[in-house]
């Protein structure tokens, strides 16, 4: 079999809350250890689509998908797929840093522990440390790993968030406006981050923001009224995009 | 443009690029026609005027640059946007070297008042300068309308200028090979042949910055050289 190019696919997906139609039809390939923004209008069906890839929306009354998501080739939403398994190889960061009602350490920890990845103490010391490393949040907490997570800065929760995403090593990391409630410098903070993680990460990100979308991402998919009007290199989408319905959304027209 | 943003200001904004643009096109073209006029008729009053002109010309390119850096950082244009305010930067810097290149001819043409003529090379050259003068207007046009093929035109009639640059080249150094009295004046009109035949090239840059505006990328055929006046040699008889 020829190497997989890309890391996450989307066949004819559908989506539905109750009778309304909130996907139509989309069809989107998302390469490995890249960063691809998905952007567009309020109720655009962006974030529908981003929980799609870890089955999110399963827990949402009335909201049925139809088509193919694959992870690796494989569909994610075949018979016998375990889902708790599944949200580990593609793990979510939200809007709102949520950090569970625990320490530090333990906010980190609960995930390797729940999916039984270490066994003792010292692996998972070590492990809470790598993750903090790489969510670029060591240096600032390493001497008060007790305190409750929920006393940190909002940019510092959320890269605790990013920290107890990492922990249980994912593949894919789908992040909802990660940004959204942080101020510029936690944001610049963010950003780097994303970029350093993408050397080991596949990341898929909702934002609202286009100059962040033009930052960070590589690729861009722009959404309007459930469907995926044009994706492409994100250089390409900011500098010509090739639907009017981009190019009204991207420079602020009236669309 | 059909600008239209949800934030009316930016619209603004954007119109004020187009009008110095504007302002400067209708300048640089009046500095043509002016040198022109002025080369064939020796008229020195208007190759003054057409001097003090470039004073304007510069400042409105000065006013482009800053506007354009304030709309760069507070509008953060994207897309068709961001294509207008580059497109803009870089026609207002070509214009600006236009109107340069006139005063530079206006500044001979006072010189040349006093000397012979040599030939009929002033007429040539003025019949060149007619012919960028509507370069620089069909570039301004195509601009103005988003005519890509007409700025794709523009590129074309290039060739016709270098060729008649190569031309020139050839029939001044014969004026001086025949008699030395015509050196000083051929060589005025020489450079003012090739400020010329430069300004072609600059109304060359404009029109392919417009065809990058239209269709998002600057043109990719190599178009065609016809200046061989760096190659050109007289043969002896």
């Amino acid at each position: 079999m020829p190497p997989l190019t890309h890391k996450v696919s989307a066949q004819n997906v559908n989506v539905y809350y109750g009778q309304k139609k909130a996907l139509n039809n989309i069809n989107l390939d998302i390469p490995a250890r890249q960063v691809t923004s998905l952007i567009g209008p309020s109720g655009c069906g962006k974030s529908t689509f981003l929980r799609c890839l870890n089955r999110m929306n399963d827990v949402v009354d009335g909201c049925r998908v139809e088509g193919n998501i694959t992870l690796d080739g494989e569909d994610i939403y075949a018979r016998g797929v375990d889902v708790v398994h599944l949200r580990a190889r593609v793990g979510i960061v939200f809007q709102k840093p949520n950090p569970f009602p625990k320490s530090i350490f333990d906010n980190v920890a609960y995930g390797p522990k729940i999916h039984g990845l270490v066994d003792n103490r010292a692996d998972m010391d070590e492990l809470v440390c790598t993750s903090l490393q790489k969510a670029g949040l060591w240096a600032e907490v390493q001497d008060r790993l007790d305190a409750p997570g929920t006393s940190l800065s909002g940019g510092q929760q959320q890269r605790l968030c990013i920290a107890r995403a990492i922990a249980v090593q994912p593949e894919v990391i789908l992040m909802d406006e990660p940004c959204s409630a942080l101020d510029p410098i936690a944001t610049a903070r963010i950003e780097e981050l994303i970029d350093e993680l993408k050397e080991n990460f596949t990341i898929i990100m909702v934002t609202h923001s286009m100059q962040q979308a033009a930052r960070v991402s590589q690729k861009t998919a722009f959404f309007h009224m459930g469907e995926l009007v044009e994706h492409g290199d994100t250089q390409d989408i900011f500098t010509r995009p090739q639907d009017e319905r981009t190019q009204a959304y991207i420079t602020g027209r009236i669309g | 443009m059909d600008h239209d943003h949800i934030v009316k200001s930016f619209d603004d904004d954007l119109s004020r690029l187009d009008s110095i643009i504007a302002e400067m096109g209708g300048l640089v073209e009046r500095q043509l026609s002016d040198v022109m006029t002025a080369l064939i008729k020796r008229d020195v009053k208007l190759a003054q005027k057409v001097i003090d002109d470039d004073k304007r010309v510069d400042e409105l390119e000065t006013e482009l640059d800053q506007h354009t850096i304030t709309v760069l950082a507070l509008r953060q244009p994207m897309a068709d946007d961001l294509r207008a305010v580059i497109a803009v930067l870089k026609m207002s810097a070509n214009l600006e070297r236009i109107g340069d290149y006139a005063k530079n001819i206006a500044k001979r043409v006072l010189i040349l008042s006093n000397m012979d003529p040599v030939g009929d090379t002033a007429q040539s050259i003025g019949r060149m300068t007619a012919l960028v003068q509507e370069m620089v207007k069909n570039a301004l046009d195509a601009y103005g309308t988003l005519d890509i093929q007409k700025a794709d035109n523009v590129r074309l009639r290039d060739e016709d200028v270098d060729r008649m640059h190569t031309s020139l080249f050839r029939e001044l150094l014969t004026y001086m090979m025949e008699d030395p009295h015509h050196i000083t004046a051929s060589t005025h009109l020489l450079f003012i042949s090739k400020n010329v035949e430069r300004i072609g090239d600059h109304v060359t840059s404009i029109a392919e910055y417009v065809h990058f505006l239209v269709a998002g990328e600057l043109p990719r055929e190599e178009r065609p050289k016809c200046d061989l006046s760096s190659q050109t040699t007289l043969e002896e008889d």
